[in-house]
């Protein structure tokens, strides 16, 4: 027998969590762009709402790595990280206990679901692209005759049909998302080292290729690149 | 860029780095007399500047949104708020238009100075089709490919040397928000100034060389944070026990076979197979 009361209850709480996904669906292209949507500031708040902002950050820097290989740029269809991190960084913080580490299934089904979003979100940004043009198109003969009310309503228009998308990806990923870290957390087998382990060298592996890519066209960049690292590597052989 | 001005020989790839690839040809007078741009009218464009992409499409991209953010300057034309001056105007501006989201305020301060000197319609239509590439390819440049990166890994290196959630996340906002906004406002007040002659702002040392600086110093951040942050990530604790020493192994054997792929798979595709599996095989087997 399925209790309503707490169909209810769930459906309540995904309402502001889907809602900080539009925002954060909006700031990805739309407004104002100042990046709260990067998976690292977005993942962390969807931590941080859904009670555990650590295990969001942890997360949100995970997928930080692999949104730094794709560049948002113009008409290029690319991931969606703003609604993908918000539901990453809530099932990130499932079972975890407050200002600690995620569990190891919540953190591979974050970052499996955080992924699956970001591509569904780049495909629902194309679909949004055409539909402002679709709404656009009977209305262009308005705009030559230099309509202020129609340019202001196209505008309006497009940004809130954004934020209706970024919150609609939000509450579709995140409802099938929450039941699936509710499974793993309860059947995981894998050793919780292990599991951190795949998840980080994975990740940081698709960093270390983005940079050593990204900068090839700048001279010495490689030689830096390459002399930090060692770097880095020593300071944590020497603190740890 | 999508047309050659008048009197310039065509190139095969455009050149947007240099000043000259935009219109010297453009008068629009500015002469040591410009008229300040009033605040409230500067900082209803910049706002509007914010929400430029709001309305983008693959038909006109960015078209409506330069309309949006030069329509309070257009108010101060002959008629005012809906005089024919003025929508023949802000039809104008509502035309296709491509460029990056952010060095679009160097043509909207442009374009909207041209528009209120009541420079020629040909010429003002002609300047805003110079502009595109230009805009379009230094922006990219120096925003998406260096700026946002660079933040990016100046927040992982937050994370890594153990920053609390709030400092990594307000850490990174106000560092690459303190460049964004510099950067939108600039654009306007330089594009305002210098009107048809925004050539030579396109020209500023940050435009010019401010990618490649940002991206060695993004290179080090990289090469800092990743050992730090993976250090982090995986829980701390002791580094020569099994698990740190596979990572340690099997990141750089991973990074150089996505290296050699040559960008044919993006590598957020190969995570997403491999944790799947992961997942799969954990709570099957």
């Amino acid at each position: 027998m399925i209790d309503s009361d707490a169909v209810l209850a769930r459906v309540v709480d995904l309402v502001p969590l889907s809602l900080l996904g539009g925002v954060l669906g909006l700031d990805v292209v739309s407004f104002p762009q100042a990046m709260i949507s990067r998976p690292i500031v977005a993942c962390t708040l969807g931590g941080a709402l859904a009670g555990d902002a650590v295990a969001g950050l942890v997360c949100g820097a995970a997928l930080e790595c692999l949104a730094v290989e794709s560049l948002p740029v113009g008409a290029s269809r690319y991931p969606e990280w703003g609604s993908a991190s918000a539901v990453a960084g809530v099932l990130a913080a499932q079972g975890a206990a407050g200002a600690s580490m995620p569990q190891a299934g919540a953190l591979a089904v974050a970052m499996v679901m955080g992924i699956f979003t970001a591509w569904i979100g780049g495909w629902s940004m194309v679909r949004h692209r055409k539909l402002i043009a679709s709404w656009a198109r009977p209305r262009l003969e308005r705009l030559a005759s230099g309509s202020e009310q129609t340019v202001v309503s196209l505008q309006l228009f497009g940004m809130t049909v954004d934020f209706l998308r970024g919150t609609a990806v939000t509450l579709l990923m995140l409802a099938p998302g929450l039941v699936l870290s509710e499974w793993a957390i309860t059947n995981w087998n894998l050793n919780f080292a292990v599991t951190k382990g795949v998840v980080i060298t994975t990740v940081a592996a698709v960093a270390a290729a983005a940079i050593w890519k990204d900068f090839h066209a700048i001279a010495g960049t490689r030689r830096l690149f390459l002399a930090a690292l060692a770097v880095g590597t020593t300071g944590v052989v020497l603190n740890g | 860029m999508d047309e050659q001005l008048p009197g310039r020989e065509a190139t095969p790839t455009p050149r947007p780095t240099s000043p000259h690839a935009l219109p010297a040809a453009g008068a629009g007078s500015p002469g040591p007399s410009v008229p300040p741009l009033d605040r409230a009218t500067h900082w209803n464009m910049l706002m509007r500047c914010l929400a430029i992409q709001g309305s983008w499409n693959y038909e006109i991209l960015l078209g409506n949104g330069i309309g949006f953010c030069v329509e309070p300057a257009l108010r101060r034309l002959p008629g005012g708020k809906g005089g024919p001056a003025y929508r023949a105007a802000l039809a104008r501006q509502c035309t296709y238009f491509n460029a990056h989201p952010y060095l679009a305020s160097l043509a909207i301060g442009a374009l909207a100075r041209a528009e209120t000197d009541q420079a020629p319609p040909e010429r003002i239509e002609r300047f805003r089709k110079a502009l595109c590439g230009p805009l379009g390819s230094v922006g990219d440049r120096l925003v998406w490919a260096a700026w946002l990166p660079a933040c990016s890994l100046a927040a992982l290196l937050f994370f890594g040397l153990g920053a609390s959630p709030l400092a990594v996340v307000v850490g990174f906002l106000l560092l690459y928000n303190a460049g964004h906004l510099m950067l939108r406002n600039w654009g306007l007040r330089a594009g305002w100034r210098d009107g048809l002659r925004v050539a030579s702002a396109m020209g500023a040392p940050v435009l010019q060389h401010g990618p490649r600086y940002i991206g060695r110093a993004a290179a080090v951040m990289g090469g800092l944070a990743l050992p730090l942050a993976v250090h982090r990530a995986i829980g701390g604790g002791p580094v020569f026990a099994p698990v740190p020493l596979a990572v340690a192994a099997l990141t750089p054997l991973l990074a150089v076979f996505l290296v050699r792929l040559h960008g044919r798979i993006e590598g957020w595709r190969i995570v997403f197979v491999i944790l799947s599996a992961l997942v799969l095989y954990s709570v099957v087997r």
